[in-house]
């Protein structure tokens, strides 16, 4: 150390050619060796491709969603139809496609909800303490008691059918664990003494909160948030199946799936190709948010 | 080719390296070291030097990806340097024994301490056999340990950290080895409980003739101990011989910068001067005393006192040192002053001002000309602030300068540290301690502050970077005129920095005088046994 500390001391003199490096170099530095990874860039192609589909389905079909062909109904997967055709001769793998948009938008809204709601309940019980957090997490501790699916279910039943209002419910029922994961960390990193030499060097409540304590407790909580984004994509779909989705014209992961339970039998591909697709992006979230999990160790 | 059978540890041209992405860099390189049955030797460098690697290899227990690459390690007879696991592991415990070095970390939270020197007695003497309960007693007495009945059964966290210690020295003495390793072994703790400790263990060493393995960053604690020192810099040998011909001819450039680097064989300098009173106190506290309120325990006081009438004055420009051991209250003192806390009776004056009862927003103000810097630097640091943020910190969080002018004052806040420019980019776990803590003191300058509160600045870092810190903290008073408060538990650090020293013990003030006064008269038992402490001392005053 001391050694290093003298080699150095000379070189104080030189010229200060010395410029700020933006973020957004020292960002490159820590993500182009994760692309190295042949699984996390398999995982994030998989993502991006879920989320163009989302934004611009056209760029990746040609054919309409909702053109019926009677005549081709419930063809095999081929070249031309790279998933089949469903009951009413629709093309598949563009359904797939264009239900991205459905499934990824109430995903999008459900971890949003969770992250605003959890962030702020869990901020502000790790921050206040006391009487506040007492209060606040014994309503996070019942929230945690129901099962998600069935809260959802509850949720749903109260404020009606369709793809938002099943978005806020299984937004609603991931708020416990954004809560706690947040109050945890922040309580970990309040007693630190950087914060506590921020607070003396003349910053703000706020300032320490925004600049010290949230970029720090956030890692956990931004895995947890790819991890939940998954999952959030899974109960979306999981409340279509059961019919508390998109209206059946519209394609949505979940409905698509719970058409095809019909032709289980004689044309298996109905459902399971969106399935097996719905599997590969939630397999590729989780991967993702292990790799992250892994790198801020 | 048979080893020297007197020899217990015979290091022939050893070298060890790491791999790491495909380059090997060498921690130890071509060290030879022979120690006979029951000598004490002493390794001495500073962290990065490789006397752990060198500890690590005796005892087998090198990291997978490290490799002795040349060499021979002949330990009691078997050549260790291409053994087996096997073979290593019979080796542990019964010929080499370890001390760890961090007595906090180094048990086993979730069982009792006897069961953990159980644990080593029996891996040394076969099947759990019918006098294991006796013979722990009978250890943890010889390290020392009052009421061994009751410590036995007691888990790690209900024993202090000196006793941690002697339970650790028990484990290692449990499987009787022939040489005992100590890897740094009293650093974190107190200065006279290290003294403590290390007196038992060369005690019990040399009643039983076992070899001891000193390992330390500390040359007077080497020199205090050992009948031979090896002084190792970037994994080679740089000088070895016994201590008394180290000390008063030293042949290599570097044993002389770390006898400089120690406090004990300073020079003393002129005693510095204290301030006539024509100057008002800057910082001032009047009999300040604090109670901290303790769960409600049946038969026990609830009520803890930390601080009791405390009364101390800081002059501009001169350093006033609190010396005490843990839980004497210092650092208690020092968040008083801060206002981090509010003291139960007293008053606390900055300057004309009576701070005692200001609120947070009412204290801001004052906080431009008071400044804190912390004891771990590693922590200090916010570990995603760069060092520009970081240091710029508290001149942004009271909006004194934007753009240019910011880069322009970081520029010249890390020069005065001096650390090169191209740091300002660097990230904390970028940086070796030393260079945290001159980013911490970087930041508490930012403000220009008028006085500045050092809490054991210094504590976590080698004896050398500490001697550099102190002369950078000096010429920042002398240039700057910035008065300190420095809080240390060693007094050692104390002695070429301090005006006036004022010695606590169990939150009251022992004595309080200047300099001069404390090491050549003091007037107290307990000051005598704190300067007695200093490592190097006994060797220091013989010379």
């Amino acid at each position: 150390m001391t050694t290093i500390d003298r080699r150095l001391a000379p070189t104080t003199l030189a010229p200060p050619l010395w410029r700020r490096r933006s973020r957004l170099q020292r960002a490159a530095s820590a993500v182009l060796p994760l692309l190295r990874r042949p699984g996390f860039s398999l995982a994030l192609l998989v993502v991006l491709f879920a989320l163009v589909a989302a934004v611009s389905p056209s760029l990746l079909s040609s054919f309409d969603p909702y053109a019926t062909a009677p005549a081709a109904k419930l063809s095999a997967p081929s070249l031309g139809h790279w998933f089949g055709t469903d009951e009413l001769g629709r093309d598949l793998y563009t359904r797939v496609v264009y239900g991205a948009s459905l499934s990824v938008l109430a995903a999008f809204l459900a971890v949003g909800i969770a992250l605003v709601g959890g962030l702020g309940l869990g901020i502000l019980s790790g921050f206040a303490g006391g009487r506040i957090d007492a209060v606040l997490m014994r309503f996070i501790d019942v929230l945690l008691a129901l099962p998600g699916l069935l809260l959802a279910l509850a949720i749903v039943t109260a404020i009606g059918f369709g793809t938002v209002p099943v978005a806020i419910a299984v937004g609603v029922g991931i708020i416990p664990g954004f809560a706690r994961t947040t109050r945890a960390e922040v309580l970990r990193v309040k007693t630190l003494p950087y914060v506590e030499a921020a607070r003396l060097g003349g910053a703000s409540w706020r300032r320490t909160l925004l600049r010290h304590i949230l970029p720090n407790a956030w890692g956990p909580v931004a895995v947890l948030a790819t991890l939940d984004f998954g999952a959030a994509i899974l109960a979306t779909a999981g409340l279509s199946f059961l019919g508390f989705g998109a209206a059946p014209p519209a394609a949505e992961w979940g409905t698509l799936i719970a058409n095809g339970r019909h032709f289980l039998i004689t044309a298996p591909w109905v459902s399971l190709l969106p399935g097996l697709f719905l599997v590969a992006v939630v397999f590729s979230l989780n991967h993702i948010a292990r790799t992250f999990e892994e790198i801020q160790r | 080719m048979t080893a020297d059978n007197n020899l217990l540890i015979d290091v022939r041209q050893l070298s060890v390296g790491y791999r790491s992405g495909g380059q090997t860099l060498l921690a130890v390189q071509r060290l030879s070291l022979s120690m006979a049955q029951g000598e004490t030797v002493a390794i001495v460098g500073e962290s990065g030097s490789g006397k752990s690697t060198l500890a690590n290899a005796i005892l087998g227990l090198l990291p997978d990806h490290a490799q002795i690459s040349a060499g021979q390690l002949w330990v009691g007879g078997n050549d260790l340097s291409h053994a087996s696991e096997r073979q290593k592991r019979l080796q542990r415990g019964r010929t080499v024994g370890l001390v760890p070095q961090d007595p906090m970390v180094s048990l086993n939270p979730t069982l009792r301490t006897g069961q953990q020197i159980a644990e080593a007695l029996i891996l040394a003497k076969g099947k759990r056999y019918p006098g294991v309960d006796a013979d722990i007693v009978e250890l943890l007495q010889q390290v020392g340990i009052d009421k061994p009945v009751l410590r036995a059964r007691q888990y790690p966290h209900e024993l202090s950290g000196g006793m941690r210690q002697r339970v650790l020295i028990a484990i290692a003495l449990a499987g009787n080895p022939r040489l005992i390793i100590a890897d740094e072994p009293t650093s974190a703790l107190d200065v006279t409980v290290q003294r403590k400790i290390l007196d038992h263990l060369q005690r019990l060493v040399s009643e039983r003739g076992i070899s001891l393995l000193i390992i330390t960053h500390d040359l007077g604690v080497a020199i205090d101990r050992a009948d031979r020192i090896l002084v190792m810099k970037q994994g080679e040998v740089v000088e070895q011989g016994p201590p008394r011909q180290i000390l008063a001819n030293p042949r290599h450039d570097y044993t002389r910068a770390l006898i400089a680097a120690a406090p004990a064989f300073a020079r003393r300098q002129e005693p510095l001067a204290r301030s006539d009173a024509t100057h008002a106190p800057i910082l001032r506290l009047h009999n300040v005393g604090k109670t901290f309120s303790l769960p409600k325990v049946k038969g026990e006081d609830p009520t803890f006192v930390a601080l009791q009438d405390l009364s101390l004055q800081v002059y501009p420009g001169q350093t006033l040192a609190i010396v005490g051991e843990s839980g004497s209250g210092k650092s208690t003192a020092l968040r008083i002053a801060l206002g981090l806390e509010k003291p139960t009776r007293g008053q606390v004056w900055f300057e004309q001002q009576d701070v005692t009862t200001l609120s947070w927003r009412e204290f801001r103000p004052l906080r431009q000309r008071l400044q804190l810097v912390q004891q771990n630097p590693f922590a200090a640091l916010d570990p995603r602030f760069t060092v520009f943020d970081s240091i710029v910190e508290p001149l942004v969080s009271f909006g004194r300068l934007k753009g240019a002018a910011l880069e322009h004052a970081a520029r010249e806040l890390i020069g005065r540290v001096h650390l090169p420019v191209s740091f300002l980019d660097r990230l904390p776990r970028e940086l070796s301690g030393g260079q945290c803590q001159r980013v911490a003191i970087a930041r508490a300058l930012a403000l220009k502050p008028d006085l500045l509160l050092l809490d054991e600045p210094v504590s976590a870092l080698d004896v050398s970077v500490q001697a550099h810190i102190l002369d950078l903290l000096e010429e920042l008073q002398r240039e700057m005129g910035i008065a300190y408060v420095l809080v240390s538990h060693d007094l050692s650090v104390v002695a070429n920095f301090a005006h006036e020293v004022l010695v606590l013990r169990n939150g009251k003030v022992v004595e309080q005088g200047t300099v001069e006064q404390i090491f050549n008269r003091p007037g107290s038992d307990y000051t005598r046994e704190l300067i007695a402490a200093i490592p190097g001392s006994v060797a220091a005053s013989a010379a």
